[in-house]
């Protein structure tokens, strides 16, 4: 056990740091204090050339194999950039979905044709890409997804309906899950797809959620028309391609959640500071300072509990127990922290963006309200809870 | 960075679950627990063959010089076995103590019998103020001819009933600072005037007791380091030990979690293994995770304290606040699921559950640390 860096690991850190200093966004941390883990729609021109500045320097797709993109490095690099962008409070990765799921599931499964096509638009930020899983009556369920895609010569027919579709009206293109086999055992039919969001038939209508932006969608296919090859993996091999995009989900946004956390935290500490509460300092209070600091303690336990996975993954070993813990610790956290946040502001916590007496400008208002989707969407944490029991403990199937 | 065990590390965890599985399993786990010595010469001298006694003792001590990170490893064994007996105390704190704050002498003296198993030495901290900052140190320590003569009660001292010796944190001064003014004593136990009294406890796999000294006199060589400079080891000693317990606690939750899957999945109800029901598995999740972090943070602890971290202090606060919470729920977790037969005595949750209790108050609970983070974070 050594949590030290070894000296190129201390380097890379240093020419992370370093880059951050020169190049961070100066209005970004007036604009977004609080840790906006989505970005709003002001915020969206920002962070695509947040995105692309970060690719130039070569920071996007650090794990990634050098021929499609990426440096080569291990997850150790990754980790480290994501810990010094905590640090420096910067910009989230706008494409984090093309990033840490679409990319690496194309490499992994890809035609050698689609991995020479994909991967490098998604890490220059030219490429947004979105989730197309959930439907109206399959979430949790997913496998009982009913889009269809029927084959008609060498183009596949898309019919059917997406709904919770983070970035869809921004997106370029959309992993897509559709059935291809009605007849086959539910998981058996169904086809992977790349599918292009300017194709003729698709149709965005963003769906307006309880913060009041609208940051998902439904996306509603009509008679879309996808060329063969855009099938990712196979024809009715879409399930298992499908779950090795979660898993790489787990992985990739496993960290940014936790950096995250971490600028939220912060930042929940400085209002904490500043704020009075009954006519004394917000930090002298027991029973605030007992919330915090469990907060704090929390925040770091999901680190360490992340730090021992990686371990486990730069090892070469399997995922152990602690893996699959990640996403449930991060969002009962997360959640704890945005309530606390309206705590400590008391009435003021009514107050939403465009009055002056709104604390820090009423982002925290937009920050708590949006974390209530945390413990839906990635899959809600009672499936987390059923994998949980399930594949790691070895509890039966209800 | 390498989050993980070393190969010995690893053997050293699988060689210490055979052993205790079958060197400690739960009928002699209830045999030793009934008596007031909680363990017995054959097993201690078994652990001394092992090298146990001695794990983090230098080589030139008769120890094993082995560092934290492999300490965490064994207690987390222990803990699964929910071993009895004053290894904590006397290799932990006692033993510890002579390590951090004795004199070459002392050393030579103590440390080899320790690792020898040929002698035990319990640390006499706390008092009846349940205090467990310097404050809490009133014992008189007055200054007399050639030495000092000590008065007053220790309480909640672990194992001093089967101590050689005891090590008593003491006052000899009123400093401007409470840190200021702690003194360690090495007191043989049969010295005229210290008296033990073994106390019923809720978890009889630990024997706490009351000791009282009465006019001790003790020469000048009986101090354990510097007069008046005790607190700064003895606080070391604590942090130390602190991270241990935690092991401990983290291998006792492991075996709870292990004990109530297997039960969920061989207990039938409504024509079904428990385990199948949501209500069951999702509190069985929660245990999981609980544990997961648990080992986490005390690894990092473990790690942070063999490495003098500069965040230490608040690796070891952070680790004992998760880990008092976590076993307590876990292991209330685990008799929950396992229903009636989990209330029983014959069955072994209670052990765990009770050593949940007495580890949760061994060095400040989770309030107290979490305060304690708050302070080290600058809140």
């Amino acid at each position: 056990m050594d949590l030290k860096l070894t000296p190129e690991q201390q380097s890379f850190r240093d020419e992370v740091r370093v880059w951050l200093g020169a190049n961070m966004p100066r209005d970004w941390t007036a604009r977004v204090m609080a840790s906006a883990d989505v970005p709003r729609p002001e915020a969206y021109l920002l962070l695509r050339d947040w995105q692309r500045k970060l690719h130039q320097a070569g920071f996007i797709g650090l794990t990634w194999p050098k021929e499609y993109g990426g440096r080569g490095l291990t997850f150790m690099e990754e980790v480290i950039l994501h810990e010094e962008m905590a640090l420096a409070k910067a910009p989230p990765v706008l494409n984090i979905l093309g990033v840490g799921m679409a990319g690496p599931t194309i490499i992994a499964y890809g035609t050698e044709e689609q991995k020479r096509r994909y991967p490098p638009k998604i890490l220059s930020g030219d490429d947004i890409w979105c989730q197309g899983y959930s439907e109206p009556n399959a979430g949790s369920d997913l496998a009982s997804l009913q889009t269809r895609a029927v084959k008609d010569g060498e183009h596949f027919v898309i019919n059917g309906q997406k709904v919770w579709t983070s970035l869809a009206h921004v997106a370029d293109w959309m992993m897509l899950l559709a059935r291809t086999d009605p007849d086959a055992p539910r998981h058996k039919g169904i086809t992977y797809f790349l599918l292009d969001m300017r194709a003729p038939g698709v149709t965005v209508k963003p769906l307006r959620q309880l913060t009041g932006d609208a940051e998902f969608n439904e996306v509603f296919f009509d008679n879309v028309r996808v060329p063969e090859s855009q099938v990712l993996g196979g024809v009715n091999n879409g399930w298992g391609v499908g779950m090795t995009t979660l898993m790489y989900e787990r992985f990739a946004l496993g960290f940014g959640l936790q950096v995250r956390l971490r600028i939220g935290l912060d930042g929940l500490i400085e209002m904490a500071r500043r704020l009075e509460k009954h006519g004394a300092s917000i930090t002298k209070s027991p029973v605030m300072r007992q919330k915090i600091a469990q907060l704090w303690i929390d925040t770091e336990c999901l680190k360490y509990t992340g730090a021992r996975a990686i371990t486990r993954l730069l090892k070469g070993d399997l995922p152990g127990p602690e893996a699959s813990t990640g996403k449930m610790g991060w969002v009962d956290t997360h959640q704890r922290l945005q309530e606390l946040a309206m705590e400590m502001q008391g009435p003021y916590s009514q107050l939403m963006k465009g009055t002056e007496w709104a604390v820090e400008g009423g982002l925290w208002q937009y920050t708590f309200l949006r974390s209530r989707a945390n413990s839906i969407e990635g899959g809600t944490t009672e499936i987390q809870k059923n994998i949980i029991g399930e594949r790691v403990l070895g509890l039966p199937k209800g | 960075m390498d989050f993980g065990f070393s190969e010995e590390q690893e053997l050293l965890r699988s060689t210490a679950r055979k052993f205790f599985e079958n060197e400690c399993a739960s009928e002699l786990v209830r045999t030793m627990m009934a008596t007031p010595e909680g363990t017995t010469p054959e097993f201690w001298a078994k652990l001394a063959e092992q090298g146990w006694l001695g794990l983090i003792f230098p080589e030139a001590y008769g120890g094993v010089g082995l560092g934290f990170v492999d300490v965490v490893v064994l207690m987390e064994e222990m803990g699964r076995a929910s071993m009895p007996g004053p290894y904590f105390s006397t290799v932990l704190l006692g033993g510890l103590a002579i390590l951090e704050a004795g004199s070459e002498a002392q050393k030579k003296e103590w440390l080899p019998k320790i690792a020898a198993g040929e002698a035990k030495v319990a640390l006499a901290w706390t008092e009846p103020s349940a205090r467990w900052d310097a404050q809490g140190v009133t014992l008189a320590a007055s200054a007399s001819t050639g030495g000092f003569t000590l008065t007053g009660t220790k309480l909640f001292i672990l194992d001093a009933h089967l101590a050689d010796a005891v090590v008593v944190a003491a006052r000899t001064a009123q400093g401007p600072s409470p840190e200021e003014g702690v003194s360690l004593f090495l007191v043989p136990r049969a010295t005229k005037g210290l008296e033990v009294k073994l106390l019923p406890t809720m978890d009889q796999t630990r024997k706490l007791c009351e000791v009282t000294l009465t006019g001790v006199s003790v020469p000048a060589a009986a101090l354990l380091g510097e007069k008046g400079k005790g607190w700064a080891p003895l606080a070391r000693v604590v942090e130390r030990a602190t991270v241990a317990l935690c092991a401990e606690m983290c291998g006792g939750a492991q075996r709870v979690l292990d004990m109530t899957t297997e039960y969920a999945k061989i207990r039938v109800a409504f024509g079904k293994p428990i385990g199948a029901y949501q209500g069951v598995k999702h509190r069985a999740a929660d245990m999981l995770v609980e544990v997961e972090n648990a080992k986490s943070i005390t690894y990092y602890a473990g790690w942070a304290v063999d490495e003098s971290a500069p965040d230490a202090a608040l690796a070891v606060s952070m680790a004992k606040a998760y880990v008092s919470d976590a076993y307590r729920r876990v292991s209330a977790g685990g008799i929950q699921l396992h229903g009636g037969i989990g209330f029983t005595w014959e069955h072994d949750l209670h052990l765990y559950f009770k050593r949940a209790k007495s580890s949760e108050f061994t060095f400040g609970d989770a309030t107290y640390h979490r305060e304690r983070v708050a302070q080290l974070i600058n809140l």
